[in-house]
């Protein structure tokens, strides 16, 4: 789709004639980032986190695979290859360490890129689809980031594996062979290890193909904008090319800039030191923590710690284990429901007071959450953990219903030109 | 396409309900490819499951001669740990003194343990709760609150029959199939 003021591909030279009467490949691009897809002439910065995303997936395939090159998934040599990298293969070092931070870096920009979506509403229709791909690139990454965890088979490996697959078997009845299924044995290891890698390497590629659905499922009604009112006439946009590739080259430079001061200069910050020793299936480290980008989720599977049961029966429901594994899949899947439970019909946060005042709460509640999943398990963070795991339900299925009710909105601007220029949009443009 | 529909519908008799003969035979033959489907499934999914050297290490021997009471071992079985603690009578009292009824997963020590060898606990060293290997085997570690084992992953308790007292663990540590083959050796699995 496109706006019926789209610029036209016309290719100039023969050769590119040629080749679009027989493939328009070269049509499809320009059409999908290129002059031919118009953009609101609005986007801010926080725009920029989509195409960086992109880039970071870009990152983590290209040193992912030279990874495998060196790389093997066995429980004896998994370790030691990872350190014969490290210390022996030219430049292996850099290119590990690229995509150890280059996981986290993902997250970072994928998070930014969560949290603009739900400050600008952009979930809301007729962008529904592109949230829902979005949450289910995000389920992708999660599972490839946690087996990818795995695969160097150092203590924080092996325990998270455990630990991870250890949630199936919180399922009744089928939930211990499940585990066994998923494992390959009764508890990880070699079969373990070995299909963890191989779905490591594909899983990739199934975001990339998601990704290309979202990207798909976003043109049709084009990129939403800062206001979120919706373009209504050609000087309302510019074409994505050179407008915005110039604007996220810029912002590329600057997440270089940082993906490569934490490469070069602080390269384990993000890690955790226990993952420098060898798996040991006999001996737990003192605090299992998962990687920084699963905290609130873990925080959120360690909050339930009493059983739900019919009172002074002993009846037990549901066991806090299954609460625990329910909470922290329900936090996620919560967010398929996003579109349907804001009913507002204005889509900018910028123009909704009281929701901004909550999406700032639901912010710092994450944050605490984040803070709760690597605390130890004890008071006063399991307390803690608990309260904001409660709020963070709360946000979603209480506070934003009710606020997209009550809510006395800001007026919008009548078009996205009138926003940018202050002119209202002169209907002969329309 | 469409003219050789027609020809068929205008030949064919459609009975009284509405289908035709070659409706049934569409049905009947993606109905079959989907069994051929659900038949190669099969092997692709339970290739997934424990491999025929993985299960073959059912078993161990080990001689627990030389624990004395109070002290505990940990050894490896099925790649996972097993702990085997040789309880004292004060420890063996300490369980048997709990009201069963008030338990989590309520089971008595005679019940976990051989009959004229209850001061033998010997349990999965697994918490029940994710996996973790509990502290409390080996001497100096944390027993936790009822002088079993303590999980430090997310703090669960457990008592001297290896029984979950406290904590977000729903079961007792798992007690193995396990068995005296003479009065100093236990064959586990």
């Amino acid at each position: 789709m496109s706006f019926p003021w789209a610029n036209e591909y016309k290719p100039q030279h023969p050769v590119m004639q040629w080749v679009d009467e027989r493939l328009p490949l070269p049509r499809f691009v320009y059409n999908a980032i290129g002059g031919g897809y118009p953009v609101p002439r609005n986007l801010n910065y926080w725009w920029n986190f989509g195409v960086l995303s992109g880039v970071a997936l870009m990152i983590q395939i290209i040193t992912g695979i030279i990874l495998a090159m060196h790389y093997y998934a066995s429980i004896d040599g998994a370790f030691n290859s990872v350190e014969h990298i490290m210390r022996d293969v030219n430049g292996g070092w850099f290119i590990r360490y690229a995509h150890m931070n280059g996981a986290s870096f993902f997250f970072i920009v994928v998070y930014i890129h969560i949290f603009r979506g739900l400050f600008y509403g952009s979930y809301k229709a007729p962008r529904e689809m592109v949230w829902l791909l979005g949450v289910v690139i995000f389920l992708l990454m999660m599972a490839t980031g946690f087996m990818g965890y795995v695969l160097p088979w150092g203590q924080m490996s092996f325990w998270g594996a455990q630990v991870i697959t250890g949630f199936f078997s919180a399922i009744p009845v089928v939930g211990e062979p499940l585990r066994q299924w998923l494992l390959g044995g009764f508890a990880p290891d070699q079969a373990a290890l070995n299909r963890f890698f191989s779905l490591h390497y594909l899983l990739p590629f199934v975001i990339l193909g998601a990704i290309i659905l979202h990207v798909w499922a976003l043109h049709i009604p084009g990129s939403s904008n800062p206001t979120g009112v919706a373009v209504k006439a050609e000087s309302d946009t510019v074409p994505f090319h050179p407008y915005y590739t110039a604007k996220d080259g810029f912002g590329l430079g600057l997440f270089l800039i940082a993906f490569v001061l934490v490469t070069f200069f602080a390269p384990n910050m993000l890690g955790h030191p226990d993952n420098y020793i060898p798996a040991n299936p006999m001996s737990t480290p003192a605090h299992i923590v998962p990687e920084w980008y699963y905290w609130p989720f873990y925080a959120i599977l360690r909050a339930f710690t009493v059983d739900f049961a019919i009172p002074f029966t002993g009846i037990v429901i549901i066991p806090a284990k299954l609460m625990g594994v329910l909470a922290m899949f329900g936090s996620i899947l919560l967010l398929f429901f996003l579109p349907w439970l804001d009913t507002s019909p204005v889509r900018s946060g910028k123009y909704r007071p009281l929701f901004r005042k909550f999406f700032y709460v639901l912010v710092f509640n994450i944050g605490v959450l984040g803070f709760c999943g690597v605390m130890p398990a004890e008071e006063p963070y399991v307390m803690l953990s608990q309260l904001a795991a409660a709020y963070y339900f709360a946000h979603f299925l209480i506070i934003l219903p009710i606020v997209s009710r009550i809510e006395k909105t800001a007026p919008l601007p009548n078009s996205i030109t009138e926003a940018v220029t202050g002119k209202p949009l002169e209907t002969a443009a329309a | 396409m469409a003219t050789v529909e027609q020809a068929e519908s205008m030949t064919e008799t459609v009975a009284e309900d509405g289908v035709r003969r070659r409706d049934f035979i569409h049905i009947a033959a993606v109905s079959w490819a989907g069994v051929g489907a659900a038949a190669v499934a099969l092997p692709l999914l339970n290739q997934m499951g424990a491999s025929a050297d993985v299960r073959a290490l059912a078993s161990i021997e080990v001689d627990v001669a030389a624990i004395e009471p109070g002290q505990a071992i940990k050894t490896s079985w099925r790649k996972q740990p097993v702990f085997i603690r040789n309880l004292t009578p004060a420890e063996v009292a300490d369980a048997n003194k709990v009201a069963v009824g008030t338990l989590r997963d309520p089971q008595t020590l005679a019940e976990r343990t051989k009959p004229g060898k209850e001061n033998w606990l010997v349990t999965m060293g697994v918490c029940t709760h994710l996996g973790c290997v509990p502290l409390g085997a080996a001497a100096g570690e944390v027993k936790g609150e009822f002088g079993g084992y303590f999980c430090p992953c997310h703090g669960s308790h457990y008592d001297t029959a290896g029984r979950i007292r406290k904590g977000p663990a729903p079961l007792n540590l798992q007690v193995p199939e396990f068995a005296f083959i003479s009065d100093t050796v236990v064959k586990i699995g």
